[in-house]
């Protein structure tokens, strides 16, 4: 069956059946593991460093040795609360669980994790589009260890063992559990950057995917557009990366739909992305719930938070991704969704374009160089007045666009005021009676291509613009605003028809 | 007998313990287990209102530990207690229907 995938720009997916018609709309729900930026692991003073040489940081009670005891690490309390209270979670009083399950990446046969009673409970993320997606718990669990078929050599094919490091076991992760509450898989990587700059903020990890410190499942299901009921939903794995999760939930979404319009049923089940090929396949069969046969860990005490502390945390909490966003949009005068407005904050670039707006440069311009011309890193040099002086240069037709670019990208370097670096690079106004007697004189020197330029059809003018507007810029060191140069050729066009 | 325990709970429990269990064990757990239950059921035929659930018997809340390193153990000394070792991790046998 061939479908065809019409995105609705901000909103909703629709795959639609070409032999059916039928409308299909994607639902998904995020799973987020991520790994707390401690020094040492959940239960035990082992540190919590990735890359280490395999099984150095281990200890009796990260390697399940008997005898041992778990103490939880309070940072991992801190680090957890200040990314539920940011995600508009309640603390709750919490208890752990041991989830019992045979795999050798956990030596004692059980993961520590919260299961019935979890630490934050119901809140929500506020994505860019304004769009709200909640947030159904974030609760502490471990880590485990790091499995793998391969030896030295590399990849050992038919192996019947595995060989494993237990550096990971143990290590903290929180699991975000949102809601079913995404409709787009733009908008699944949306959340997981606006998760991402959360985890950031609050200092809670270092949400770095490519090292596994931030993984995410995606809970896909499909429904025919205008049903309220979810459909049957499958948990797609192994996405490394954001690019594989949009490509995963698309697939997915588009498997389910050729399923269901066969008139087959969808199987709850695990399924794997496999980046390579591009598609989803079926891997373990989804353990029931209960068959986990979770229960209370009698080695670890309740966690009841005091007050004080969720108070103390509050109190300290970072501006956040959505309060920052708010507030560059009221001062440039852009939009709240606007992209530059994003990737300003983003960047982390919002304090020094909301600074070198107060100091007088237009909100938009400033944006424009937050979004084409600078990076997070890079523009530490940078300071606020020198930046608005420049916009105000830029206004003011004493630079133009690509000049602009060329002094900004020499105060990032230097630190020097742009009216200095502009006077040394040579860069002046240039008046219209100036440029006039360069263009004149090129197109003199270019008799056909110029007649071709007045005459040709649409292909052959944007051709042509490109080669006279290259010879100008040579001939006036790039001085010329491309814009004024545009509307001389086009004006002297006209004169010659 | 509690009538909540069957003998194929027991089986599928044992199955997921990864316990290989002969028909007599079976039978005797089943009863084991049961009786264990039974005496838990005797708690809920109490009057427990106003009692709240009680998760640990001990008095204790938020036993915490500083995030401090603390020197695990070496090694070689590690390994060296494990069955099969290669390439400086634990060699296990390959788990049934594992992910590739």
């Amino acid at each position: 069956m061939t479908l065809t995938h019409e995105p609705i720009e901000g909103e909703h997916f629709i795959v639609v059946s070409e032999t059916t018609g039928n409308e299909w709309e994607i639902v998904v729900g995020l799973e987020v593991h991520c790994e707390l930026a401690t020094v040492t692991k959940l239960f035990c003073g082992c540190p919590n460093m990735f890359g280490d040489e395999p099984n150095t940081n281990v200890c009796p009670v990260c390697l399940g040795l008997p005898g041992s005891l778990p103490v939880l690490n309070e940072n991992v309390v801190e680090l957890a609360m200040r990314l539920g209270r940011a995600l508009q979670c309640s603390v709750e009083p919490s208890v752990f669980a041991r989830k019992n399950y045979f795999y050798p990446d956990m030596p004692k046969d059980y993961q520590v994790t919260q299961f019935d009673r979890p630490i934050n409970a119901d809140g929500w993320l506020d994505l860019p589009d304004g769009t709200r997606v909640g947030i159904e718990r974030a609760h502490i669990e471990e880590d485990t260890g790091k499995n793998s078929h391969a030896g030295g050599s590399g990849r050992i094919h038919g192996a019947d063992y595995s060989l494993v490091d237990y550096n990971r076991a143990g290590v903290p992760l929180v699991e975000i559990v949102g809601r079913p509450h995404i409709r787009h898989p733009e908008q699944a990587k949306t959340y997981i950057d606006e998760l991402r700059a959360i985890l950031l903020t609050t200092g809670a990890s270092d949400a770095k995917m490519e090292e596994g410190s931030l993984r995410v499942d995606a809970n896909v299901s499909v429904r025919r557009v205008g049903d309220s009921e979810l459909g049957t939903r499958c948990e797609v794995k192994n996405l490394n990366s954001l690019r594989s999760l949009g490509r995963a939930i698309e697939y997915e979404a588009r498997r389910q739909v050729d399923l269901l319009e066969t008139g087959e049923r969808i199987k709850q089940e695990t399924r794997h992305w496999d980046e390579g090929a591009g598609r989803t396949r079926a891997g373990r069969s989804k353990e029931e719930a209960e068959d986990y046969r979770y229960f209370q860990e009698p080695d670890l005490v309740p966690l009841v938070p005091s007050a004080e502390w969720i108070a103390a945390i509050d109190a300290a909490m970072p501006p956040l991704p959505a309060a920052r966003r708010d507030a560059l949009a009221l001062a440039s005068g852009l939009g709240v969704t606007e992209s530059s407005v994003v990737i300003a904050v983003q960047r982390d670039l919002d304090q020094l374009a909301l600074a070198a707006i107060a100091a007088g440069g237009d909100g938009k311009r400033v944006l424009t160089h937050v979004e084409h011309n600078l990076s997070g890193e890079g523009s530490a040099e940078l300071g606020p007045d020198a930046f608005a002086q420049l916009v105000g240069l830029e206004l003011g037709g004493q630079l133009t666009a690509t000049q602009a670019k060329t002094v900004l990208a020499e105060m990032v370097v230097s630190g020097r005021a742009p009216d200095v670096i502009a006077a040394e690079l040579g860069f002046e106004a240039m008046d219209s009676s100036e440029l006039e007697g360069i263009v004149d004189g090129l197109i003199a020197e270019s008799p056909e291509e110029w007649s071709d330029f007045c005459t040709g059809d649409d292909k052959k003018r944007a051709k042509l613009q490109g080669f006279f507007t290259g010879k100008i810029m040579k001939a006036t060191k790039g001085q010329a605003d491309g814009k004024a140069v545009a509307a001389l050729l086009e004006s002297r066009r006209a004169e010659s028809l | 007998m509690s009538a909540r325990l069957t003998r194929d709970n027991v089986a599928k429990v044992a199955d997921l313990a990864r316990l290989e269990l002969t028909d007599a064990d079976l039978d005797r757990y089943t009863e084991q287990l049961s009786a264990v239950l039974d005496h838990a059921e005797d708690v809920a035929s109490l009057d427990l209102d106003g009692v709240p659930p009680t998760s640990h018997p001990l008095p204790l809340v938020n036993v915490l530990r500083a995030d401090v390193v603390v020197e695990g153990v070496d090694r070689e000394e590690v390994l060296s207690q494990a069955p099969s070792v290669e390439d400086r991790r634990f060699r296990v046998p390959a788990i049934l229907g594992e992910e590739p």
